[in-house]
This record gives C-alpha cells, sequence and structure tokens, in this order.
C-alpha cells in the first residue's frame, strides 16, 4: 500500500471527489496559484481551472457567506480556512446560516457543504493562531465535525464531508501535514460518526482525536514496555459522536483517560466523560482523568508552550493514576 | 492548619456516639493517629483518633455526653494558630435555624475540608478496615459492582486506592484469599457467587403481603422440636476422655449442627429484602450473647466450613469479647442466621425474635433429663432439648421451616453425621 503524507491525502480527496462531481469546487485565500497555504490544493487550480479553483480575497466572512450562497442553489462548495482561527471571523456564517439554513427553510436549502483547514496549536504561533476548536463547533446543532488524525482517515473523512448533505466541519493540523501513513490506491469512504479502535488493550482507554491520536499511541507504546495494555479510542468524528465505541472500551477496561488538545473547561473531554459516567458508572474502577491543554492563551515562548500542550508525558501519567499506579 | 475532630461512624450503624473519656487534655501534642477519646457506640467502645497533627486545642464535648455523627468535639491545631474560625463554624451550623443565610455556606466547606483530612490518614497507614466517609464505605462503583456479584462483603475489604478507596484488585485480592481470612486451616476454596438473589413470584409477594397485615412488620410463625442428645452426650464423654483439649459443650454440636443444616438449606439461610430473597451459598452464623450493656451477635463466619473444634473456640472467643465489648464492627455484622440460647438459664424453651433481614432464628432451651418410652415397652431416662425456630413466613413457609428442623434433628441425633 502506497504510503503518502497526510497533506497528499487531503490533495487526493479533493481531486477524486471533484471528478467524481462537478458541482464540488474549492475556495479561499491562495488555494489556486499558490497552490494553497500548506499546499493541500496543490495542483487542482491546473487540473480543474478557476470557476472551480477559486482564490478568494481575505474576507473569511464574505467568502464563507459565497458558499453557503452556492450550496443553497445546488453547488458542494468546500471552504479552506487558511486556519480555524481566522475563521473566527467567519463564524457567522458558519453557525447562524450553514448550520441552521436547512431547518430554518423547512428543509427547503441543504447545506451540502464542508469548511476545512488546519486547527490547534502548531509551533510558537503564540496565543491568536494556537488555539482548537473542535469543542466551539462540536456544540452547534447542525453542524458535523470531524477530526482526522491520520492520512487514511483524513482522505477517507473528507470525501464522505464532500458527498454528506449537511455542513461538515473537517479540522485538520499544520503539525499533521507532514505525517505519513499507508492510503490504499482504491477508493475508499470512512462513515461520519464512526470512531476506530486505533489499538487494543485491557487495562486502560485512552479516547482522543485529531493530533492527539499520534499522542496516545506513542503513549500506549511506552505503556506496553511496562506491560500495560492500552485501548486507543479514536472517536474521527466529534458530532455526532461514537458513544458505543466509547462505553464498549471503557466497560472493557474499567478505566479512561480523554485526552484533547484543547482547553479543559467545557471541552470534548467533558461531553465523552458525561457520557461514560451515564452508561459506564458500574463498570468504573477510577475517576476518569481528562488530559487537555493548561488553562491559559497559548504562550509564545517555547518552553511555556510546551508545558501548556498535552503531550506524552502528561498522557502517560494520568493513565498510571487511573490505574492507581501513582498517586 | 488546624483540623477539626468529629464524631466518626464508628459501626455501620451508629447514628451517635457517647464519649467516654478523653485521652487527652487540651494542649497536649498529638499525632494523626493517636487515640483522643473513647467513644461508645450502639455497640461497642471504640477508638477515636487524631486525623491531624498538632495539639488538641480544644475539647467540645464533656466525657458521657452524646452526640450525633458529624458533630464537632475537639479541634488540633498548632499552639499559637487562631480556631476560632472553627470553633465559630460549629456554632453557625448549630445555630443554624436562626442564621439560615450563613450556615449552609460555611458548614458544608468545613465538611469537606474534614472529609479530605479523615480520607488521607488511612492512605499513610495501611488500612485494616475500608475507609468509611459519614457510615459510607469508599469504593469504586465497579468494585461494588464486584463485591456484590462474589458476594463479597466490602466493609471487610481494606482499600488500596487513595484514601482507602476499595478498588477492583481490592476485591479480586479479597475473592482468591477469602478462605483464609476466617479460618487459616479449613476452609477449602470455593468457586461461584457466594449467595443467590431470587426474584420474588406473585405468590411470594402476595403471600409477604397479606401475613404482614396479619403480624406486625415480620409474620412470624415457630416451630418447636425436642431433640434426643443421648448420642451427643455420647460422644461429648468420648472425646473428652481423650484429653481436656478436646472437650465441647453441647452448644457447640448444635451450632455447628445449626450450621451445616443451613448450608443444606439456603432457602432458610436466607435474607428477605423486600423485592427479593437472598439466599446464602455461605452459612456465617450469628450467636447471641447477653452482656451487661444488651444484646449483641457476634457472626461465625464460614461457620458450616469450620471443626467442631474452631466453632468451640471461636464461639467462646466471640462471647468473651463481646461480653468485654471488645468486638469490632466486623464482628457483629453479615450473619445470614442467627441462634439464641437461654439453656444455661433454665428457660425450657422460648421464641426469639428474628434479626432482619435474616429470615429465621433458633431459640435452644434448657436440656433436661426425660424419661421417654421405648418402643419395647420399658422406659428411659434421656437428655433431651427444645429448639423454637422463628420463622418470616414471607420467605420460610411452614414445611421448609419444618424441613431444615428434620435435618437439624437428623444432625443432632446422629452427631457422627457431622463429620460428613
Amino acid at each position: 500500500m502506497p504510503i503518502i503524507t497526510y497533506r497528499d491525502a487531503l490533495n487526493q480527496a479533493l481531486r477524486e471527489e471533484m471528478h467524481k462531481d462537478d458541482r464540488v469546487f474549492l475556495m479561499g485565500e491562495e488555494v489556486g496559484v499558490y497552490n494553497g497555504a500548506y499546499k493541500v490544493s496543490k495542483g487542482l487550480l491546473e487540473e480543474f481551472g478557476e470557476m472551480r479553483v477559486v482564490d478568494t480575497p481575505i474576507t473569511e466572512l464574505g467568502f464563507a457567506g459565497v458558499g453557503v450562497g452556492a450550496a443553497m442553489v445546488g453547488l458542494r462548495p468546500v471552504v479552506e480556512f487558511m486556519t480555524w482561527n481566522f475563521a473566527l471571523l467567519a463564524i457567522d456564517q458558519v453557525v447562524n446560516a450553514a448550520a441552521k439554513m436547512l431547518y430554518m427553510s423547512g428543509g427547503q436549502f441543504p447545506m451540502p457543504m464542508v469548511f476545512r483547514g488546519p486547527n490547534g496549536a502548531a509551533l510558537q504561533l503564540s496565543a491568536q493562531h494556537s488555539q482548537a476548536w473542535e469543542s466551539w463547533l462540536a456544540h452547534i446543532p447542525g453542524l458535523k465535525v470531524v477530526t482526522p488524525g491520520t492520512p487514511y482517515d483524513a482522505k477517507g473523512l473528507l470525501k464522505s464531508a464532500i458527498r454528506d448533505d449537511n455542513p461538515v466541519i473537517v479540522l485538520e493540523g499544520e503539525m499533521l501535514y507532514n505525517t505519513k501513513g499507508e492510503v490504499p490506491e482504491e477508493e475508499y469512504l470512512i462513515p461520519l460518526g464512526k470512531a476506530e479502535l486505533k489499538r487494543e488493550g485491557s487495562d486502560c482507554s485512552i479516547i482522543t482525536s485529531g493530533k492527539m491520536v499520534l499522542v496516545a499511541m506513542q503513549a500506549a507504546d511506552t505503556l506496553a514496555k511496562e506491560g500495560i495494555k492500552i485501548d486507543v479510542v479514536d472517536l474521527r468524528t466529534i458530532r455526532p459522536m461514537d458513544v458505543e465505541a466509547i462505553t464498549t472500551s471503557v466497560k472493557k477496561t474499567n478505566r479512561a483517560v480523554v485526552l484533547e488538545e484543547g482547553w479543559e473547561i467545557c471541552g470534548i473531554g467533558a461531553q465523552v466523560v458525561d457520557y461514560i459516567q451515564r452508561d459506564c458508572f458500574d463498570h468504573l474502577d477510577a475517576p476518569v482523568i481528562r488530559v487537555h491543554q493548561a488553562d491559559v492563551p497559548m504562550p509564545y515562548a517555547k518552553m511555556l508552550e510546551r508545558a501548556a500542550k498535552p503531550d506524552l508525558a502528561k498522557t502517560i501519567a494520568a493513565v498510571k493514576k487511573v490505574m492507581y499506579l501513582e498517586a | 492548619m488546624a483540623t477539626k475532630v468529629s464524631m466518626e461512624a464508628l459501626s455501620p450503624t451508629m447514628e451517635e456516639g457517647r464519649l467516654v473519656k478523653w485521652l487527652k487534655n487540651e494542649g497536649d501534642a498529638v499525632k494523626s493517629g493517636d487515640v483522643l477519646a473513647e467513644v461508645e457506640t450502639d455497640k461497642a467502645v471504640m477508638e477515636l483518633v487524631a486525623r491531624g497533627e498538632g495539639v488538641l486545642r480544644k475539647r467540645l464535648v464533656n466525657e458521657g455526653d452524646a452526640v450525633p455523627v458529624g458533630t464537632l468535639v475537639g479541634v488540633i491545631g498548632s499552639a499559637s494558630e487562631d480556631i476560632t474560625a472553627l470553633l465559630g463554624g460549629s456554632a453557625a451550623s448549630s445555630a443554624a435555624v436562626s442564621a439560615p443565610s450563613v450556615a449552609p455556606a460555611v458548614a458544608p466547606a468545613a465538611g469537606t475540608a474534614a472529609a479530605a483530612k479523615t480520607a488521607a490518614a488511612p492512605a499513610a497507614a495501611p488500612a485494616a478496615a475500608p475507609a468509611t466517609t459519614g457510615g459510607r464505605t469508599v469504593a469504586s462503583p465497579l468494585a461494588r459492582r464486584l463485591a456484590s456479584d462474589a458476594g463479597v462483603d466490602l466493609q471487610r475489604i481494606a482499600g488500596s486506592g487513595p484514601g482507602g478507596r476499595v478498588v477492583k484488585r481490592d476485591i479480586e485480592a479479597a475473592m482468591t484469599s477469602q478462605p483464609t481470612q476466617s479460618s487459616a486451616n479449613s476452609t477449602p476454596a470455593r468457586t461461584g457467587s457466594d449467595f443467590t438473589d431470587i426474584p420474588l413470584t406473585q405468590i411470594r409477594k402476595t403471600i409477604a403481603r397479606r401475613l404482614a397485615e396479619s403480624i406486625g412488620p415480620i409474620p412470624t410463625f415457630y416451630l418447636t422440636v425436642e431433640i434426643d442428645l443421648s448420642r451427643a452426650a455420647e460422644m461429648r464423654a468420648a472425646v473428652a476422655e481423650l484429653g481436656d483439649e478436646f472437650k465441647v459443650s453441647f452448644n457447640d454440636i448444635i451450632l455447628k449442627a445449626t450450621a451445616t443444616a443451613l448450608s443444606q438449606h439456603p432457602e432458610v439461610n436466607a435474607h428477605w429484602l423486600g423485592d427479593s430473597i437472598r439466599q446464602f451459598n455461605r452459612v456465617h452464623l450469628g450467636m447471641a450473647v447477653a452482656t451487661d450493656d444488651g444484646l449483641i451477635v457476634p457472626v461465625i463466619f464460614d461457620a458450616d466450613q469450620k471443626r467442631l473444634s474452631e466453632i468451640s473456640a471461636e464461639s467462646r472467643s466471640l462471647a468473651k469479647r463481646a461480653r468485654e465489648r471488645k468486638l469490632t464492627p466486623a464482628e457483629y455484622t453479615g450473619s445470614t442466621c442467627s441462634v439464641s440460647n437461654l439453656g444455661m438459664m433454665q428457660i425450657d424453651q422460648f421464641t426469639a425474635i428474628i434479626n432482619p433481614p435474616e429470615c429465621g432464628i433458633l431459640a435452644i432451651g434448657a436440656i433436661e433429663d426425660k424419661v421417654v418410652a421405648e418402643a419395647d415397652g420399658g422406659f428411659t431416662v434421656r437428655k433431651k432439648v427444645k429448639i423454637t425456630m422463628s420463622c418470616d413466613h414471607r420467605a420460610i413457609d411452614g414445611a421448609v421451616g419444618a424441613r431444615f428442623l428434620q435435618t437439624l434433628r437428623r444432625m443432632i441425633e446422629n452427631p457422627l453425621m457431622l463429620v460428613y
């Protein structure tokens, strides 16, 4: 099976879907002539022309609105935000227009569109450009939110997102674009709303998604050397969330660590823990512990940024705590 | 930081405690774990220990006074610390009616701090008994479920988690070690659950409701048998000749026979739980002991698995310590069925009151020599004892109780059966 980057996997998904359905088009800052700020759209302008690969001005609210309008009249837009931090300017179109159009029009206007771009922190981009928005977006009824953590999942989920008749948020990662993994040549889709057990173990569940999947897998590898077997549940889709995958794992291991990139308060992990306490109460041998970003704006200083981010050491410590191996 | 000393729940049923004696004076230095006072619970005199370090700054309860569980009885702090806020907190909580806006805010916060201290103590010194907060055993939900499924008594397990929390591994350890816990040399390991919960059938529900309407909360009926002790007497005499160490009493033989018979009649070895009947697969035999303060029922755990000599030694030890008020709560909770004996007080026969949720109790009368007609037309003198079984009719029907007593009679009249 070919091993390709996360970036190229997204590129393949866009290319395949644009070939398959000529209503699909890509729009955003620098997606055309410049081949995308992160080269996700490399070669697409050349291949599909400027009617289907549209360079926009630096007007997030404006082009998000154009996307919503295009979807209302039958196109299937993919709107790229250079990062989700910039998407804050467009949030009214995402939350008030895209998420609610089908509902408020009494079913007259479907909203088959995708908003995608890198989410969360990269390295030393400081407080305004290092934020993980999944809990904001997943909060909204009417939106679907996917957080692929591997090239395979990135391609399969983006293709499903483009084919879905609802607005789907695709949260990628600047630090993920260069990661590599196996992606088959033949076409495949990954259903929205289905988690994947990325690794099987009996002692503790780590429930996570997106960029943190890599951290969870590293933690599982490290802990395996101490004989601790981790179940790694990759949610893949944050909304709708695959509750059954979570509870099946926790009922097996009796312990859970919930790992997420964003902040603690009202974070995705809080929702996961709620599902666990509701459905797994009698199966829990320890309180569930969350690993997340420190409750501060992301520091610019390298050492402080490292200290603020959820990481391997924090995840391992959390696992040992829920297993009563360390205080 | 100052630590509150509160009246703790030292037994599962304790609601208030009487402070018998202070063992530390105001101004004495105390370490965590020091015994501060003796407290009389509903069943025994127990020790109230310090949960913090420093100086016993204040004693708030006089010797002899009884106070509810949770009441502030003293304060430990450094010699110079200002503890008026803590004392004020206690005043506010007792004066909650007059100052409702202040008390609820102050009292729970203080209570949380005290609970945290309490929980920290057992972790430092390995707990012999599980951590409790306000009488509740601290255990993970999973541990509770596993213990319930396996019939393991959570209260008898020392937790290894934070603050003494009982967790999965403690239950697993208890399940593998339990046989040696109560009897080092004889109890064989058992497999499967310790009890079976039997949902109530409609007819059983109807019986329960109608009979309860007829006679109090527990519709009790009584079955009396007169049992011949000739062979038991022969056995006692024969083994006593082998040496003093083999001496056993009639009561020991009756306890052993009762335990063995109960193991064959789980329908009698049961608890009435309101919406189900719990039949036990283990026999924990309660034996009523009269003390100067009243009745207490220590438990011979796994009595059916113990040899006569063990029953004899254990019943003697439990009775002695009961009279000395030295029993721990674990020693007088958890019985599956009980026996009461007033024979030594020349009571011919009597009916005992069932100790709920148990479903039966045996009342043992005095052993008497009686003239009986023999099959050949002659007469002989035989030792006889009258045993009356009180049965909870909601769980035990007449014939069920009678069959149990048939087994019991066969055992006592043919004590050799006890070795089978």
